[in-house]
């Protein structure tokens, strides 16, 4: 595989596609693999203010007496998250450190959550970015202390004389050791550990130490008056809670299907020594030859939150209008901040269905030449918790949206392929595109129904048709 | 089914409307029709238990007082919506089945839909739907092309996405039809080497079937037009696509249609009316149509919702998020019709909701096993004692 091929598959693994500045100037891998870490945390995003917020918590919301007002008022904070939503697309267009934005939307999908409380998806997803390539250890606390896992959960109403095992099952199933490792006796020991844990009306949390059961608890086989961060320790203390995460890290971006078990042993060993360090995980996969080879190339399936990204870092363009992005995200199956349920997004071929692939493969008509797209999502519900269960905000039946053209930059595309002899285009422009290469006869095929007329329009065309591929469908 | 998919497409579209012009009797030819009420329909309001004072109590303003309600027995009543729906019950054609939920119910919408739709325990996380499930036992080893379930909408719902085949989802055939001929894919699909990139492989495959159910169901929907003129909504539109395609002996065993939003936390009376007359306006078209072309003896309408709802109303003439709720099973081969079993106690509730007397999941089993001949133990996991109102 050539270096620019290297380049390209790193670049669409640990972020979200090439850009073309970097297809045309690439990088010795170990050099490149490198300059995805970044020397400090990200920025937070941030779109809701602490001031805003407390207009707009429960406490505030009560002391409000004009229903009408204070129905009003939840409605526009609660489209908030759609704004957090758009903005973290657009930090993973622009960021200078994609790696950074791809394992935080890894573990949005691992600590996935469902609120419709823009407050505390924000805290949530800051806490996710901040730690996305750090260590894992202090990731899951800080997880499971966040108002969204607590409120996801309900730990609110795990106490001392009524446990709730949400939490404790879920830490087990989903976020440490996976199913089998656990028996139904360490849930309701770890409950009793979690009692107490909620969170303060500024969303930070709080030990309420007289709803916490400090007996003794026997739990994975030790016993003491173990408390939450006991339970979450011996956790991380299990070499199977490194053994699971490393799985579910290399589907992510290694391989949909292909699990290659002496490499999972190797890493998670690793992984489990360096006390859970995610980056240096992470670079042990980017720089090991194995990465680079053709069992790899092209061995997933873009999520659709990639294939959105994607389009714009390697067109570049951008969509007019942010609700196409939105409603998009809902047909195409990964609608940030809403994932099915506690167990995220089930990713590979779950993306795939046909109404999925056919979305997918008439998208850049829409996008780029303006041919008509109607689609309609399913409808929508709004829900927050309050003290009695959740109870919902708002409900948006199915509603029909047409996808808009986008704003491509076709100049400084064309900058980079007018040079080219036209028998050269489609050959340089899938290199570019697809991580699989495709046959002289499907070459021969796409040229076909290219569009003669000029240069540019022959370019262009041969973009679109590589961009409708099932190929291009694969990272 | 193992022929069908060669079958259909090598029959000239002209001969297959004279093959099918007299509506024939499919061999084990049982169709579903899933009706998700979307939202938590309000089961009380909908099946109404009128000697009942603590429905009165629990709902002074909301509750549907006896003689508004259209008799079913001399305890039990249904939302005077239901019209077709009534008719239908007298014929014998409707079976109501109440109190069903499950264990550890979850409130929220999102959750419980998942639970319902997967066909899974309220600790379970399946990637995958009950009707996934059956489609995959029903066409393992055969080369069935996935036309045999067919959602009507733009997307696929969970409960319709299986681990190795998922159902389709049309909403307007013509235009799906016409999507799926374009003859860039074509074209490039007969070029795909399945052995280059496995996925890759597994794209063009879904490509093509996606072709060939286009063309099939493109075909079919060409063959019957409907006799009965649908109501204009949304959902009588799709209910005409559903009746169309059963009218022309396609051999799609599922179908699955939403219709909603039925979360009445606000001004609950009207918006539920008008949501169930609209159900019942399409469920009333379809039936008459069905019973022209014959089908209504193989066809089975079931409803469901992700929950009840609570049994006092709330302070804004609406309900909150509850539990238990009803199904309702209506076609021309019931067992037993009428009110399956007694409504919900409301005496003794568990923190305002009623406990659930049937597990959802006995009821898909019962549906597998008698209604699509499948087995229902390798579709949900465990075994369920079946019902017998099929």
């Amino acid at each position: 595989m050539d270096l620019q091929q290297q380049n390209r598959h790193l670049y669409s693994r640990a972020g979200f596609g090439i850009s073309l500045t970097a297809f045309t100037t690439p990088l010795p891998v170990d050099q490149l693999a490198g300059s995805l870490f970044p020397s400090s945390s990200p920025e937070p995003l941030i779109v809701v203010s602490v001031a805003e917020w407390a207009l707009n918590s429960p406490k505030a919301m009560k002391a409000m007496q004009d229903d009408a007002a204070r129905k009003e008022m939840k409605k526009a904070f609660r489209e908030r998250t759609k704004d957090l939503n758009l903005l973290w697309l657009q930090a993973m267009v622009h960021t200078q450190f994609p790696l950074v934005e791809k394992t935080a939307l890894f573990w949005h999908g691992h600590f996935a959550t469902h609120l419709d409380n823009p407050w505390f998806d924000q805290l949530l997803l800051n806490e996710l970015r901040r730690n996305a390539l750090g260590n894992f250890g202090e990731l899951l606390v800080a997880v499971s202390k966040s108002p969204a896992m607590l409120q996801f959960l309900n730990n609110r109403q795990n106490k001392k004389q009524h446990p709730n095992e949400n939490f404790a099952r879920e830490v087990m199933e989903l976020f440490t050791l996976g199913r089998g490792h656990y028996t139904e006796d360490d849930v309701k020991e770890a409950a009793r550990a979690f009692t107490g844990w909620s969170f303060d009306e500024d969303g930070i949390f709080v030990f309420n130490e007289k709803q916490h059961d400090a007996g003794p608890k026997k739990f994975l086989g030790r016993t003491g008056n173990f408390n939450g961060d006991d339970i979450l320790g011996i956790l991380l203390q299990q070499k199977q809670t490194a053994i699971f995460i490393t799985q579910k890290l290399y589907r992510y971006f290694v391989s949909d299907e292909h699990i290659n078990d002496k490499h999972i042993k190797q890493l998670a060993g690793e992984f489990y020594d360096s006390n859970y360090d995610i980056a240096a995980l992470l670079r042990t996969i980017f720089t090991a030859p194995w990465f680079y080879t053709d069992a790899v190339m092209g061995a997933k399936i873009k999520s659709p939150v990639h294939l959105l990204v994607g389009y714009q870092r390697m067109l570049p363009m951008q969509f007019r209008q942010g609700s196409t992005l939105i409603n998009l995200q809902r047909v195409l199956g990964q609608h940030l901040f809403s994932p099915p349920n506690v167990a995220g997004w089930p990713g590979g071929r779950y993306w795939i269905d046909n109404s999925s692939l056919a979305i997918r493969m008439r998208l850049p008509e829409a996008l780029f030449r303006s041919k008509e797209l109607n689609l309609s999502s399913k409808e929508t519900v709004k829900e927050m918790t309050d003290a009695h269960g959740p109870v919902t905000m708002d409900t948006q039946p199915a509603k029909p949206f047409k996808v808009g053209k986008a704003e491509v930059d076709w100049t400084a595309f064309m900058a980079a392929w007018k040079g080219l002899a036209r028998q050269n285009v489609a050959a340089a422009l899938a290199a570019y595109l697809l991580p699989v290469s495709l046959t002289q006869a499907q070459l021969d095929m796409v040229i076909t129904f290219a569009d003669n007329s000029s240069d540019e329009s022959y370019i262009k065309s041969i973009t679109i048709l590589l961009m409708q591929l099932p190929e291009y469908q694969l990272s | 089914m193992g022929t069908l998919a060669s079958a259909s497409l090598m029959v000239p579209g002209f001969l297959k409307g004279f093959e099918y012009s007299t509506p024939l009797a499919l061999p084990g030819g049982k169709i579903l029709i899933v009706v998700q009420l979307s939202g938590g329909n309000d089961g009380l309001n909908t099946v109404i238990p009128y000697r009942n004072d603590i429905y009165y109590k629990g709902r002074p303003s909301i509750g549907i007082k006896r003689d508004a309600a259209l008799a079913l027995t001399d305890d039990v009543g249904i939302n005077p919506s239901l019209k077709n729906i009534k008719q239908l019950y007298d014929n014998g054609q409707v079976s109501i089945i109440n109190g069903v939920g499950y264990p550890h119910p979850d409130r929220s919408h999102f959750r419980s839909m998942d639970i319902w739709q997967s066909g899974s325990g309220a600790n379970d996380l399946l990637a995958t739907g009950w009707l996934g499930r059956y489609i995959d036992d029903a066409a393992a080893g055969s080369n069935a092309h996935n036309a045999l379930a067919l959602e009507v909408d733009d997307t696929l719902s969970l409960a319709m996405k299986g681990a190795e085949r998922n159902a389709i989802a049309v909403k307007d055939i013509a235009q799906f039809h016409a999507a799926a001929a374009n003859s860039y894919f074509t074209k490039m699909s007969a070029h795909s080497h399945e052995h280059e990139a496995q996925l890759a492989g597994y794209l063009y495959k879904t490509l093509r079937e996606t072709s060939s159910a286009a063309d099939y169901i493109y075909a079919q929907s060409k063959i019957y037009t409907a006799t009965q003129a649908y109501p204009d909504t949304q959902l009588g539109k799709r209910m005409s696509t559903i009746g169309a395609l059963i009218g022309s002996g396609s051999e799609t065993r599922v179908y699955y249609v939403s219709h909603g939003s039925f979360d009445t936390h606000v001004s609950q009376p009207a918006r539920q009316d008008k949501l169930l007359a609209q159900l019942d306006d399409a469920i009333g078209a379809l039936v008459a149509d069905l019973k022209t072309s014959g089908r209504f003896n193989d066809v089975l309408i079931m409803t469901f919702s992700e929950f009840g709802r609570r049994v006092a109303q709330n302070a804004s003439n609406g309900t909150d998020h509850g539990t238990a709720g009803n199904m309702f099973f209506i076609g021309g081969g019931l067992k037993k019709a009428g009110l399956y079993n007694e409504l919900s106690a409301l005496a003794d509730l568990d923190e305002g909701d009623m406990e659930y007397d049937i597990d959802f999941r006995q009821v898909y089993a019962t549906v597998l096993q008698k209604w699509l001949s499948a087995d229902p133990r390798a579709i949900l996991g465990k075994k369920y004692s079946s019902l017998s109102f099929i």
